[in-house]
């Protein structure tokens, strides 16, 4: 995890220190750091000159920015309707089993979260699923098999 | 069973022109007041769901005098059943570029934005490529529009323009009351244009073909070619661009699988089409218009699942900003829950209908004003799967 101050000021120089900057950055300090953390938060608010309600507010908005402690791959499974016509349920049991967590939770070794998010744009290839940015469709107990094998290998 | 099968039209995924941007590169030097017409006769409407015709839009914000104008490029594409645009996207992204800047120049822009859901951020590194080459080619042909992309992060409702516009300048998801309108206050409150993904490649394609070309696809209210986006029970799922116009049952011959029994036009904001009613449902703005996203359902389905999983959705999705969609989304899913339970008796389902009509009227945006099309075209057409 990259230091939250450096971060941000690495951010606020790529991206500017206007409130339109905000999303970039916020954006930016979940890709590195998985999560905003309150201390985070309260640091952005101070390089854009914000209040920390200001950011804080932005940011439990949107679904992709985390506030909460996230594994280092955040796993995503689609639960809307055509993913879940064709097996979205027995995906996330599948890896339930493999991960041996629920919905919502993150392993204690803090290397996958799991959760659920509505239609992620594969609709013909359901079921789907995001493990950070990258997309996977077309999945079955096997496929989903091979996928996090791979991932807990590394 | 012999059938006709529905003329496959190949405008938006159809190979570029030889010379890299060169339709641009001619459109550019052709004056506002030509390339306006050219629209105009076109009858081009929108293709993120709402249709305004394309023409009308771009000349109230050129009309609007502003020191700084901005067009955005909506590539939120959350409605559940479409992934077209991801498609156009990284199929054809030079006739979306294109697009935007003629956009630029008819209005005054300098500027430009696309908004890619947060869904989409693998495409990003692809997407900049070939940004690059575009700028290349604009410093080339001496013209100043430059692109920028802008992510969202998992929230539907930033799809709605003013909700979108919000996002940008960082602030919640929210949307804005209206008036005013875009073409007056966009994002940062100047003079914007905001167009769907395909509705720029629709325009690009019009300046290639001309208007009276393109017109001869369609129908007098719906002209031009969609790009449609077909999903559930299907066994050839996928993206097609077809004509708009066409009858749903002629659709349905061709993408169901046999036994259908319902498709649901428009994502979980569209309406629900049963079996009997294929016949008589045109594609289109003169029947029921759509962005593209087409699910099919056949008779394994429980229609009440699908409502539910659809009303959960907008519960989840809606911003919570006004009272009758934020309420009146949880109220609209407990309310079928109970039914279905026996907690309520069938005639519960009445009062919930005329909940869904209150904010139809009431809520302040899209979302919270579309919910009552699926909800009551499922449950007028499908009662019995509600109660039972
Ligand atoms: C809840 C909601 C979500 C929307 N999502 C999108 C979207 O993802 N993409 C899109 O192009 N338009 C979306 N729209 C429509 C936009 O507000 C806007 O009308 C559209 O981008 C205009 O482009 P057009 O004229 O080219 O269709 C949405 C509207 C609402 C109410
Ligand atoms: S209708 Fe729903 S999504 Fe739209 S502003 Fe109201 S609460 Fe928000
Ligand atoms: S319904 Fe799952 S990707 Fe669209």
């Amino acid at each position: 995890m990259t230091d939250c101050k450096s971060l941000i000021l690495e951010l606020a120089d790529k991206y500017g220190r206007e409130r339109a900057s905000l999303l970039p950055i916020l954006q930016g300090v979940v890709e590195r750091n998985n999560y905003l953390s309150d201390t985070c938060m309260t640091d952005i608010a101070n390089e854009l000159d914000l209040s920390a309600a200001q950011v804080y507010g932005t940011a439990t908005f949107y679904s992709f920015l985390d506030t909460q402690p996230r594994g280092e791959y955040v796993i995503r499974v689609c639960k809307t309707i055509t993913c879940d016509m064709h097996g979205k349920k027995t995906i996330v049991q599948t890896l339930e089993d493999m991960l041996k967590i629920k919905i919502g939770e993150t392993t204690p070794n803090k290397k996958f979260t799991l959760l659920e998010t509505n239609c992620l744009g594969w609709c013909h290839e359901g079921p789907a699923m995001l493990i950070n940015d990258t997309p996977y469709s077309g999945l079955t107990t096997e496929k989903v098999h091979d996928i996090i094998s791979e991932f807990i290998k590394k | 069973m012999s059938h006709q099968t529905l003329k496959r039209v190949d405008l938006i995924f159809g190979e570029y022109s030889n010379e890299k941007y060169k339709i641009l590169a001619t459109t550019l030097a052709r004056t506002n007041d030509d390339i306006l017409k050219d629209l105009l006769d076109s009858g081009l409407r929108g293709r993120g769901g709402a249709g305004f015709p394309t023409a009308m839009k771009w000349r109230f914000t050129a009309e609007t005098p502003s020191d700084e104008k901005f067009v955005v490029c909506n590539a939120d594409e959350g409605e559940p059943g479409t992934f077209k645009d991801r498609e156009i996207l990284l199929r054809v992204p030079r006739k979306v570029f294109s697009g935007m800047a003629i956009c630029g120049k008819v209005i005054g822009a300098k500027k430009g934005y696309m908004y890619l859901r947060g869904e989409y951020k693998f495409m990003v590194p692809e997407l900049q490529k070939e940004l690059e080459i575009y700028h290349e080619h604009m410093r080339q042909l001496n013209h100043d529009f430059s692109i920028e992309i802008r992510m969202g992060s998992g929230a539907y409702i930033c799809g709605e323009e003013s909700a979108l516009f919000e996002s940008m300048e960082g602030g919640r998801g929210e949307p804005r009351n209206k008036p005013p309108y875009p073409t007056t206050s966009g994002f940062m409150k100047k003079p914007t244009v905001i167009n769907n993904v395909e509705t720029f490649v629709n325009v690009l394609m019009i300046m290639r073909l001309g208007a009276d070309q393109y017109k001869k696809l369609g129908t007098t209210d719906s002209r031009g070619s969609k790009v449609f986006s077909v999903s559930g029970d299907t066994p050839i799922p996928g993206i097609y661009e077809l004509e708009l116009g066409m009858p749903l049952d002629r659709f349905v011959d061709e993408f169901g699988d046999g036994d259908t029994k319902a498709v649901q036009v428009g994502g979980a904001s569209g309406f629900c089409v049963p079996r009997k009613k294929f016949k008589d449902t045109v594609i289109g703005f003169e029947g029921v218009p759509t962005g593209g996203s087409m699910m099919i359902f056949n008779s394994s389905r429980s229609m009440y699942n699908v409502l539910h999983n659809y009303l959960e959705f907008f519960e989840e999705e809606s911003c919570g900003q006004c009272t009758p969609c934020r309420v009146g989304c949880q109220q609209l899913l407990k309310g079928i829950v109970a039914v279905k339970k026996g907690e309520k008796k069938a005639v519960y389902l009445d009062q919930l209908m005329k909940l869904s009509e209150s904010m139809k009227i009431t809520a302040k945006c899209g979302l919270g004003q579309s919910v009552a099309n699926s909800f009551s075209s499922i449950v007028n057409n499908f009662k019995e799967e509600m109660i039972y």
